[in-house]
């Protein structure tokens, strides 16, 4: 018998905002986070465009023997998850008690790794690099330092899914839920935002150069969109077993009702048409619902041109005319990574919570493939109560998730 | 630099990165005490002592500096003075 598993905490550190409330009035009000960064022109940047976002300074929160083993992306994800599990009444007592879980998407730690190599090419001495130094550099990183800051007992591990990781680290919690073998996990996603991390996909044309516009420069499935733009925080959620949840009186969210997957089998940048197809239809089908029910779709679309319309084309095939509102929250936040999988799950919560969906900014012209799909390029007040959020990687690696209100 | 000059640097960098009021760090206290290390942190505080005077402690040596006074002593005799 499969265990239905809900969500029952949610936090974020984003470009869009600090706090759930931050984060929904920027949705609701179409805000965006990109800058142009004068530092990354100076390193030789083909683009300079990149989110906004300060590294949180912990120094009161932890010890110092416990902020010299994270990277930016674990503070980032220690800020998001603090807040989530507020969110869900849960604290360090229960954690204590029970054997709690931890999934996260991670699929870089890049400055640390060239802070080290610098230090011991200019030094020639491996001491001078520092004792945090190994716990920031290795992909692991956030679950490691989660684990140890909140004395973790369950699952710990690390999601490496290129831009799916954080999608696909709440999917397999909710399978380790549904099968008996976890009551509850900490999900979520992590992605760094300093330059060293993007400069070698900098490096291959993916991103956009508007750099005149940055606020216009992400704009999935517009005509006029030429690459996507670096972002990155971190997003967690409390996913647990909906008897657990009843059981220690927990604020329930919404359900995950599946999780589908899928891999391209195909070229290692380029997406396809038939492996998203897969994991829609997938997803779909686990979670037993009709296509109808669907209200929204929150689109992996990143603003690269093969990529929207390769997804538009997925979205097309699965719903045909019958089409739902589809947005990519990316139009705001530029391309989350490793964190988007997690973070667009509570985008769109936020926005199912409060009967909206924000607009797909700067979709001002349609082209041939996203002409088909149901794309408001201004908020639209609408009460829906599933929505399906896609998210898609390098190596043809693909995620999908239906959530639904409760 | 004389050892007072030393020993007031060292003080500060310690108490910098290690987070603890200066007034702690006194020459008869216990360095892994005052300071919390533990194995991984007593590297950073061999490397900061390395970077801030050249001076280099080597594994075999450093279990035998237990307190400030005698960290005083090694890092001011093998400092090019």
């Amino acid at each position: 018998m499969e265990r239905r598993v809900v969500i029952t905490g949610m936090g974020i550190y984003s470009c869009l905002g600090k706090t759930l409330e931050e984060v929904r009035d920027s949705l609701y009000y179409g805000k965006s986070g990109i800058i142009f960064d004068p530092a990354r022109k100076e390193m030789g940047f083909r683009s300079a465009l990149t989110a906004h976002l300060e590294i949180p300074d912990l120094k009161k929160e932890l010890s110092r023997n416990q902020r010299v083993y994270m990277p930016e992306q674990a503070k980032y994800a220690y800020c998001a998850t603090i807040d989530a599990l507020r969110h869900a009444n849960i604290d360090q007592d229960y954690l204590n008690a029970h054997e709690v879980g931890l999934l996260y998407g991670n699929d870089s730690s890049a400055d640390p790794v060239v802070k080290s190599v610098d230090t011991m090419r200019e030094k020639k001495d491996t001491t001078l690099v520092g004792s945090g130094a190994i716990f920031q550099s290795m992909n692991s990183t956030v679950t490691m330092n989660l684990a140890c800051i909140f004395k973790l007992k369950g699952m710990n591990l690390t999601v490496s899914g290129a831009c799916a990781s954080g999608s696909h680290a709440i999917g397999l919690g909710a399978l380790l839920i549904k099968n008996g073998l976890q009551d509850m996990v900490i999900c979520g996603g992590a992605q760094e935002v300093n330059p060293f991390s993007i400069g070698s996909f900098d490096g291959i044309s993916a991103f956009s150069i508007r750099e005149n516009d940055p606020t216009k420069a992400s704009r999935p499935f517009d005509r006029d969109r030429d690459g996507l733009v670096p972002g990155g925080g971190a997003a967690t959620v409390i996913i647990e077993s909906y008897e657990n949840a009843i059981k220690r009186g927990a604020p329930i969210i919404a359900e995950v009702l599946s999780y589908g997957f899928s891999s391209n089998g195909d070229h290692i940048s380029v997406p396809n048409v038939d492996g998203p197809t897969r994991s829609l239809e997938m997803a779909i089908r686990l979670a037993g619902i009709s296509k109808d029910e669907i209200g929204y779709i929150n689109a992996h679309a990143t603003s690269t041109p093969k990529g929207d319309a390769n997804e538009a084309k997925a979205i097309y095939n699965v719903f045909g005319d019958n089409m739902p509102e589809v947005t990519s929250t990316k139009s705001q936040t530029g391309h989350e990574m490793w964190m988007a999988g997690a973070s667009e799950i509570i985008y769109s919560t936020l926005m199912m919570k409060n009967d909206f969906i924000g607009a797909n900014i700067n979709f001002e012209n349609p082209d041939e493939d996203s002409a088909k799909l149901n794309i408001p390029g201004k908020r639209i007040e609408k009460k829906f109560d599933t929505f399906l959020s896609n998210s898609f990687g390098f190596g043809g690696t693909n995620s999908t998730l239906i959530i639904r209100n409760l | 630099m004389t050892k007072e000059e030393m020993i007031a640097q060292t003080i500060e960098v310690l108490a910098d990165e290690f987070e603890v009021e200066t007034e702690v760090i006194v020459p008869e206290a216990d360095i892994k005490k005052t300071l919390d290390l533990d194995s991984l942190s007593l590297v950073d505080m061999v490397a900061l002592i390395e970077e801030t005077f050249g001076v280099k402690i080597k594994g075999t040596e450093v279990a035998s500096i237990k307190t400030f006074g005698q960290l005083y002593d090694f890092v001011y005799e093998r400092m090019d003075n």
